[in-house]
């Protein structure tokens, strides 16, 4: 197959490490990210716990080498990015066609929500430089710009399928022969718009989330990016070794249900899985890891099991959510998952779902409560299910 | 490619009423003319939807109901702003309420997909479903992932848009960046005005792409082509002159040019200088003045080059030797998003 | 119950429905009047708002909105004493 897409570095900040290896040391020991807000302002403090990266914004300015002014989603993104870009150091990298692609649903909004208090009591007031990021699209500039990419750059915003989406767009990209190179996966900062948004859904657990519980309460929301260094074929040649992990599977589909919920029957989760594995050619029963979606609402675990129900009958495979370490990171998760399922992958991991107590009565399955090593892992299929049915799918495989 | 229908929610309504604009109009903003949305979306849903959601769903249903074609196999977006006004009410009650009391409705509806989304809960469509969100690109992005979606041959009709709002805090804001003019003007006259600062614009422009001819079709997509922060003048002729070249078209081949000049004196003077090399000689005009400045306004570009393609009526005020065949349509959005359509009549 | 069908219309934003469209025991959800778990997040911070009752959580609202009639009921139950 002459359009495979091979993976050749990955990077990753979250609330349970600021790069890989301190997130697989974290995933490892079962030390998870949640805790009370220690830089997110908000009077929801002592009641919500969030998943925060451990870093203030001046501390996450000299680790990404941006100005400390610039909106908290750009640090991240940063830091994520350029551990992925020199992980996989790629020869001659600035004589091949480069995109970077990412992904958030915020965009600036940590630093709009200040803004906006003071343009609130007069409109001649709030600092412009709080503003001028506001867009989705502008910490994707100022990373590409930071990486030396200007072939190609894009933004996707698809809720919380949102990096899912960038990285199986990149790799469309270099399937076609647009790009060689393809830097892509999402980012999100914890703001309190957020917050408070998922708080008027009801939907967040004030105590710490247990995705695939039988008495799950909800979600908690998280923070980081995580990113994918994608290239082709011909350049993965060029590399001192073949990689091992390509992305053999993809697919984005609609529940076209309701604007938030997921329909019962998880029919975008399912459509999304079963397209994944189509487009692969992989069997259900080949799939060695699932990488759950698993954001521990009510909703979501139900619709995405039953999908899962329907898809693996009689051959469940191993499977958990790991936003019971970081949280649900929102437009970041597809990216940072996808880093999890990669590594997976490489090192023969699987991720225990942490706190999982009680089988859900209506699925003869349960998630994985262990971490685990030496596995054999050929295949892994990682979720991103989210607001306006946006579901994708995508697959990692071992060549 | 072909362009199977267009439709678009812009300050100057349809095309009809586009060929008989003469007049002009003065201010600070061009704001949508927007139809009863009752005709056109279901009424139980309208009661959430924020008026850029309205204008996006209503587009787009526009465009669909033109093609016939109420299943496309993927909806793709575009929008730089996202849904600028319920993400404002929902802002303004945080900071007012100080974060209690709020209601999920803005919240919910203030994600940068609602538009995708709610097209795809209309039509019951759980097909591919995509929105790009890269300032200037956000409409190119759709439309290079809308084709390459049909050149990879397993969709054969893709519903595409761009779509961005201008609400009065965002002006207020954008304004205070020094994007809009400050002294009085009119819209005929914007391009005389020899001054910084441009028209705030708006609009949300949907249109049916189809791999197969129908017969019917406004206009083929010969092909399209972005070009981000180009270092120099010199380096935007040369991408241009490769575009040409790679399509095997001179400049004697293209009969108009449908270019960006909003009305800023610096903006406008990167067209004056193509004007001179690259596109010398070749009939141009202008559209900014339509549908104002925004970062999806290569949309309405499209839509326009679309409607004159299939109609061969001009504007009034320019003047061809012959009924067009080919228009190039070229726009750079603040120096940093460049981009190229190239069309033919069918 | 008349003022109650005033602030239903005003917050879930039914523009073409008036209170006297809104039958007593009328089913507010589904087949009723079509509300769903949005609107239900809605008439929690309406209660809120205007009654200053507060709903532990929103399965509570499955019993407390099925019509006018049972939420009119559960705020006079309910006012006075909600204060957390």
């Amino acid at each position: 197959m002459s359009n495979r897409v091979y993976i050749t570095g990955v990077g990753i900040i979250s609330a349970i490490g600021n790069n890989v290896s301190e997130n697989l040391s974290a995933l490892e020991t079962g030390r998870a990210g949640m805790g009370e807000m220690n830089y997110l302002q908000s009077i929801h403090r002592e009641k919500i716990p969030v998943a925060e990266v451990k870093l203030d914004n001046e501390m996450l300015a000299v680790a990404s080498g941006l100005p400390a002014h610039f909106t908290r989603t750009a640090l991240l993104s940063a830091i994520a990015a350029q551990e992925a870009f020199s992980n996989a150091s790629i020869p001659g990298f600035t004589k091949l066609r480069s995109g970077f692609i990412s992904a958030n649903t915020v965009g600036g909004m940590d630093k709009t929500e200040n803004f906006f208090s003071d343009f609130l009591s007069k409109p001649a007031k709030g600092k412009l430089r709080n503003v001028v990021h506001h867009e989705c699209g502008a910490a994707t500039e100022i990373v590409a710009s930071l990486l030396g990419i200007k072939h190609h750059i894009a933004t996707i915003s698809t809720a919380c399928s949102s990096s899912a989406n960038a990285i199986f767009y990149g790799a469309r990209l270099i399937n076609q022969g647009m790009l060689d190179v393809v830097i892509a996966g999402g980012t999100d900062a914890l703001t309190k718009f957020t917050l408070n948004g998922f708080n008027t859904l009801m939907i967040l657990d004030n105590r710490y989330c247990q995705p695939f519980d039988e008495n799950r309460r909800g979600l908690n929301l998280g923070e980081g990016a995580g990113y994918i260094v994608m290239v082709s074929e011909k350049v993965a040649q060029t590399l001192p070794s073949i990689p091992v992990c390509t992305l053999s599977g993809y697919c984005n589909a609609n529940d076209a249900y309701h604007q938030t919920a997921s329909s019962p029957d998880g029919t975008g989760s399912y459509l999304a899985m079963k397209g994944a594995l189509e487009k692969s050619g992989i069997r259900a029963e080949e799939i060695d890891y699932i990488n759950l979606h698993g954001t521990g609402t009510q909703n979501n675990d139900i619709a995405e099991g039953t999908a899962i129900k329907l898809l693996f009958e009689g051959h469940y495979p191993p499977m958990s959510s790991t936003k019971s370490f970081t949280g649900h990171t929102l437009g970041a998760s597809g990216g940072v998952e996808a880093v999890y399922s990669v590594l997976s992958i490489q090192h023969g991991l699987i991720y225990p779902n942490l706190r999982f107590e009680t089988q859900m009565k209506e699925l003869p399955f349960t998630p994985v409560t262990t971490f685990k090593k030496n596995e054999a892992v050929q295949n892994v299929l990682s979720n991103s299910f989210g607001f306006g049915g946006n579901c994708s799918s995508l697959l990692f495989s071992k060549v | 490619m072909y362009l199977r229908a267009a439709a678009t929610i812009s300050p100057k309504g349809s095309f009809e009423q586009v060929l008989a604009t003469t007049a002009s109009v003065p201010g600070i903003r061009l704001a949508c003319a927007e139809p009863d949305y009752s005709k056109l979306i279901d009424t139980r849903m309208i009661r959430r939807m924020s008026r850029i959601v309205k204008m996006g769903v209503a587009a787009a249903l526009q465009c669909l109901n033109e093609a016939g074609e109420m299943m496309p196999d993927a909806i793709i977006a575009g929008t730089a702003y996202g849904c600028l006004g319920d993400t404002e009410v929902f802002l303004q009650k945080m900071v007012e309420n100080n974060e209690q009391l709020l209601t999920p409705t803005a919240f919910i509806q203030s994600t940068h997909n609602t538009v995708a989304a709610q097209i795809a809960l209309l039509l019951k469509c759980h097909n591919y479903n995509n929105t790009f969100v890269q300032g200037g690109f956000s409409f190119e992005n759709a439309m290079t992932d809308a084709l390459s979606l049909l050149k990879e041959g397993q969709v054969k009709t893709v519903l595409t848009g761009g779509i961005d709002e201008i609400t009065d805090t965002s002006h207020a804001i954008l304004k205070r960046f020094g994007l809009y003019k400050r002294e009085p003007f009119t819209t005929d006259n914007i391009f005389q005005s020899r001054t910084r600062g441009t028209i705030a614009g708006e609009g949300a422009t949907f249109f049916v792409l189809q791999s197969g001819v129908s017969g019917n079709d406004y206009a083929q997509l010969m092909e399209m082509e972005t070009f981000y922060k180009p270092a120099s003048l010199v380096e935007i002729e040369q991408h241009i002159s490769a575009f040409l070249k790679r399509q095997n078209i001179n400049r004697s081949d293209i009969d108009l040019i449908i270019s960006g000049e909003n009305g800023d004196m610096k903006n406008d003077e990167v067209y004056e200088k193509l004007y001179q090399s690259v596109f010398t000689g070749i009939a141009h005009t202008t559209f900014k003045h339509l549908c104002g400045e925004y970062p999806t306004a290569t949309a309405f570009a499209l839509w326009l080059a679309a409607n004159i393609l299939k109609s061969g009526k001009l504007p009034v005020g320019l003047l061809l030797k012959k009924k067009p065949s080919t228009v190039l349509v070229y726009n750079h959005y603040q120096f940093t998003y460049h981009s190229l359509y190239l069309l033919k009549a069918c | 119950m008349a003022d109650l069908k005033k602030q239903i219309i005003a917050q879930l934003n039914l523009k073409d429905l008036k209170p006297e469209d809104i039958g007593d025991d009328q089913p507010l959800f589904v087949e009723g009047l079509g509300l769903d778990s949005i609107d239900a997040l809605e008439l929690i911070v309406l209660l809120q708002q205007e009654y200053k009752i507060k709903l532990a959580n929103a399965e509570e609202g499955q019993s407390v909105f099925r019509s006018v009639r049972t939420m009119a009921q559960y705020i006079t139950d309910h006012q006075g004493k909600a204060a957390e």
